[in-house]
């Protein structure tokens, strides 16, 4: 039990480890969005990171060079655009639903589209082969009278 | 027709057994460039230890190397000697010398030899983060044009110089 609360406990401090360095943005709102595109905007170097979570040299860059676009005015879409360009689709942590990626939000949809097509074949299949039970009195009988010729 | 519809499980299978063998052998930290096949993105940095400042210009002209480069990254030391016999035998490199005080840089060229025709330097590493690197080193091939051919992260060296980035050198030569 006590095991379990520490457990807990060091769970609720893991967003802590995040990190560090602050920006002043000169409209709220910036910073709103800052926080949303860390989160989704992959480090290339320690790869399974947000630029948020890691602390390699290439992620401070890419969250400098996110704070200097949020504040001259770009979109997030442009932003985004712009770090696959230089970097590929790799670091979306959000793949875009075109090209390539698409698959990715296609894939789950197209098994449960045959998942269900396979269970719908397996029932109706299985529906059909209850037929009237075999009259096997009059197989035997049938097969006596072979027997007996 | 029945006995067949038996056989999609171990077919299934294998497809994945495939699929997924493939994977064990991809090396995940190889990312393509992103710019393959585009013109180098624009810059203005000064040339290191000097007074005047380079553009994209310096890149196109010639087919050249561009090898990202700090005195802070061990591999760097590594593949040194063979950017020296590369520009040796004539190939062109620009040095792009990234995150890194030039008093550094400098003392390392002064001690081991300078292999580039121009160093571009980047302490910020902002032409790095437009051309997408993640580490040093890398190299990428540019053509005449100033089109990026290709990318080769990690050491140059005979191995790798017979590979790929040779190739891909040779024929941005042509």
């Amino acid at each position: 039990m006590r095991f379990c609360a520490s457990l807990f406990l060091w769970w609720l401090t893991l967003p802590v480890g995040a990190v560090i360095e602050t920006y002043e943005f000169s409209r709220p709102e910036l910073e709103v969005r800052y926080h949303q595109l860390v989160e989704e905007l992959r480090c290339p170097k320690c790869q399974n990171q947000t630029i948020a979570d890691s602390n390699a040299p290439i992620s401070e860059d890419l969250r400098r060079r996110l704070y200097e676009e949020l504040e001259a005015g770009r979109s997030d879409d442009e932003i985004v655009q712009g770090m696959v360009k230089r970097y590929g689709e790799f670091v979306r942590y959000n793949p875009s639903t075109e090209g390539a990626t698409r698959w990715l939000w296609l894939a789950p949809w197209l098994f449960l589209g045959l998942g269900t097509l396979a269970m719908i074949g397996v029932t109706v299949r299985r529906n059909r082969s209850v037929e009237t039970p075999r009259d096997y009195a009059s197989d035997i009988a049938e097969l006596l009278e072979e027997t007996k010729e | 027709m029945r006995r067949l519809v038996l056989f999609i499980p171990v077919g299934i299978f294998l497809g994945l057994a495939v699929l997924l063998y493939r994977g064990l052998s991809l090396d995940p930290t190889e990312l393509p460039s992103a710019l393959i096949g585009r013109s180098v993105p624009e810059f203005r940095l000064r040339a290191l230890g000097q007074d005047h400042y380079l553009t994209e210009q310096a890149l196109s002209g010639r087919t050249s190397l561009l090898n990202v480069w700090g005195t802070w990254c061990p591999t760097c030391v590594a593949e040194h000697p063979y950017l020296m016999a590369l520009a040796e035998q004539g190939v062109d490199i620009v040095g792009l010398n990234y995150k890194d005080t030039d008093a550094k840089a400098l003392a390392w060229l002064e001690r081991l030899g300078n292999p580039y025709r121009e160093v571009i330097s980047d302490p910020q590493g902002s032409f790095g983060l437009d051309l997408g690197v993640y580490g040093a080193p890398e190299t990428y091939v540019i053509d005449a044009r100033g089109i990026v051919r290709y990318r080769h992260v990690g050491e140059v060296n005979e191995r790798t110089w017979a590979g790929e980035l040779g190739a891909a050198y040779r024929e941005a030569l042509q």
